[in-house]
């Protein structure tokens, strides 16, 4: 029996590792795989190797770690709202990046780093102001976080329906394009940017994860247990939002990775608790593998990202309210 | 409470008729009083295209959709047992949005006379999904509304992805999917009324059975109901409502949540009584709406869609900030 118990435990503890290391082993694979290899062992003309420097490798980078960024912050709301369909758009994340990018090209002009920092500061200010509407006495307890993040943001898509309409159409096209979120405009800058990013917000969240997994007990056993919860959920809030604000910055807010990225995870560790690392690996492999498809599914045509990650989010979606709902978790 | 009760419904109809006559008196061009008289009875008046033919089937159509706004919002809070339901939050009006841009982009079809059916369509998928997620009366507010929330950013990835293989679409559908009365006429108006009016006598039909089912099942079963027949009668009228109102003017938000809380706020919370009210005071703000979108951007006009989900915005903040949770 106690054999049987210690296997037991040494097979969850070696599960997560097994599934990282399959994550990293599969991102690379693809990674090398949109790179297109085969033309790296030939002669290489001199468009050659600025295709492959200047436009590919930025491109599967910053798909590696937007992918992970968006993705660990969608571990990390799923933890805080206790919810499985938490992700950063309960505080209003995607209206706000969005009415952000608009205003960067409609009214700033379009160029690509304006709209990026726009769309940043429309992504972290919704949130911020989300996060004080709901805060009453010093607390904001989760569902109320969730239904003001849903107000705000249907106000915002009154703001960005307004927008569009105001728009011409090439600038319409560009925003609907940006707020779908594509990798078309990949520069190493931006590589720079995410990796900062991630260096700087990753290793707190991650050290995170075991206050995050008591506050899931809930609200009055954390407390009992000792957990600041208010500072706990507004410094992660705070990081995730910033780290999925940056990715968003260089991507557009890719719809679903946040989402789907800690339940697939969480599937293939079959570990409880946040999951955080092994969430960001999948979503790592989940954006570069969505973009291949974008790239080569329909030929001679090239679908944005997210296009991609919402139409398999979408689908995903559905089997997961059908399946949540049998078990009576929503 | 019966005196106010008796009051309640001539007020709201009273209301009802100013925001009418304002309706027909305001627009991108000034009128007089007499003007707006003479271009709706003179055909030979100058003000009568405007009048007659421009603001007069926008009325009649702001009448219709908010009133089936309205009601149809009534009756998903009483199916959902949610307080926060309402068909534009919840992705009801979004798979209209998403049928409606398929039919157009990928089939090509326009006027209202296909796309109805597609909304229907569309508005009928996401009402049985919804249902299902939050019918069994088990799922909070919170929860439902996340699952709405999950729902629309689907949908509306969808519909971005169409537009995006194809400029054409989201130039026609981005006017659309804001949500306008502008292009209202009369052809619109008698096209979605027959729907209008089959989910108006379905919610009125269900709405004691629906009373009942508030008890439990065991209770509504023993008091002589049918709770199954209830539910599904509830889901074709909200069916038949959204798809027929998002299929005229395009998916709006808040009409059908704010609408039956204020209701039930003069009425208790019995839903044939509510009913009525919704039926009356959601073409009120609707059209209110509709009119300040036409006053604010003079000589152009806001679109009802933009101004009710501004507006609505902040009533939806201030319920559920004030809930006691």
């Amino acid at each position: 029996m106690s054999r049987l118990v210690t296997a037991g435990v040494t097979a969850s503890r070696r599960r997560p590792v097994l599934v990282g290391v399959g994550c990293v082993v599969l991102a690379l694979g693809i990674a090398l795989a949109s790179l297109e290899p085969g033309s790296l062992f030939t002669s290489m003309t001199s468009a050659d190797v600025f295709v492959f420097e200047q436009l590919l490798l930025p491109r599967v980078l910053i798909a590696l770690l937007a992918g992970a960024s968006l993705a660990l912050s969608g571990a990390v709301f799923q933890s805080l709202t206790r919810n499985p369909l938490g992700s950063p758009d309960v505080l209003g994340f995607t209206q706000g990046a969005a009415t952000g990018a608009l205003v960067g090209v409609t009214v700033l002009g379009g160029a690509t780093l304006v709209v990026a920092g726009s769309a940043w500061i429309g992504a972290v200010a919704s949130a911020a102001l989300v996060y004080l509407i709901a805060r009453r006495g010093g607390v904001t307890g989760g569902p109320r976080l969730v239904l003001v993040g849903i107000g705000v943001a249907a106000m915002l898509g009154g703001v960005n329906d307004y927008l569009i309409t105001r728009a011409n159409i090439s600038d319409a096209a560009q925003a609907a394009l940006w707020i779908t979120g594509s990798l078309d405009g990949s520069t190493w800058s931006g590589v720079v940017l995410l990796a900062a990013a991630a260096a700087i917000l990753m290793p707190p969240l991650i050290l995170a994860s075991r206050a995050l997994r008591i506050f899931e007990m809930g609200e009055d056993l954390a407390v009992g247990l000792g957990l600041r919860t208010e500072l706990l959920r507004l410094s992660a809030l705070a990081a995730a939002v910033v780290l999925a604000a940056t990715a968003a910055s260089q991507t557009g807010p890719v719809a679903f990775v946040a989402l789907c990225a800690p339940h697939v995870a969480r599937r293939l560790t079959r570990a409880s608790g946040p999951n955080l690392v092994p969430s960001a690996l999948v979503g790592a492999v989940l954006l570069v593998a969505a973009d291949w498809l974008a790239r080569y599914a329909i030929p001679d045509r090239e679908l944005p990202v997210g296009a991609v990650t919402g139409l398999l989010g979408g689908g995903y979606l559905a089997f997961l309210l059908a399946q949540q709902r049998r078990t009576g978790r929503i | 409470m019966t005196h106010r009760r008796a009051l309640g419904i001539p007020a709201a109809l009273g209301v009802l008729c100013v925001i009418c006559l304002l309706s027909l008196a305001i627009g991108a061009l000034p009128l007089s009083p007499a003007a707006v008289w003479h271009g709706l009875t003179d055909p030979a008046s100058s003000a009568y295209p405007v009048v007659r033919q421009m603001r007069l089937p926008r009325t009649v159509l702001g009448l219709l959709v908010g009133a089936a706004l309205g009601v149809a919002g009534a009756l998903m809070q009483a199916l959902t047992r949610n307080p926060l339901a309402d068909p534009g939050l919840l992705g009801v009006n979004a798979g209209a949005s998403a049928a409606v841009v398929t039919a157009t982009a990928l089939f090509g079809i326009s006027g209202l006379g296909g796309l109805i059916w597609f909304a229907l369509a569309g508005a009928g998928l996401i009402s049985v999904l919804i249902y299902l997620i939050g019918g069994s009366g088990v799922g909070s507010p919170a929860r439902l509304a996340l699952a709405g929330t999950a729902v629309n950013a689907a949908l509306y990835a969808y519909v971005g992805a169409v537009e995006l293989l194809d400029t054409d679409a989201l130039d026609r559908m981005r006017f659309w999917t804001v949500g306008s009365l502008a292009d209202a006429d009369f052809p619109t108006v008698t096209r979605i009324a027959p729907f209008l009016l089959l989910g108006a006598l379905l919610a009125a039909g269900c709405a004691r059975p629906l009373d009942a089912l508030a008890l439990g099942d065991d209770a509504a079963t023993s008091l002589g109901g049918r709770p199954a027949l209830t539910r599904a009668v509830a889901i074709l009228a909200i069916v038949l409502l959204c798809g027929a109102a998002t299929a005229a003017c395009g998916p709006i938000v808040f009409v059908g949540l704010m609408i039956p809380r204020l209701a039930s706020r003069f009425t208790g919370p019995s839903l044939p009584r509510i009913l009525p009210y919704c039926a009356i005071l959601a073409p009120v703000l609707l059209l209110g709406a509709d009119v300040l979108g036409r006053v604010v951007a003079r000589p152009a006009e806001l679109e009802v869609g933009i101004v009710t989900a501004v507006l609505g915005g902040p009533v939806f903040l201030l319920a559920v900030v004030g809930r006691r949770s």
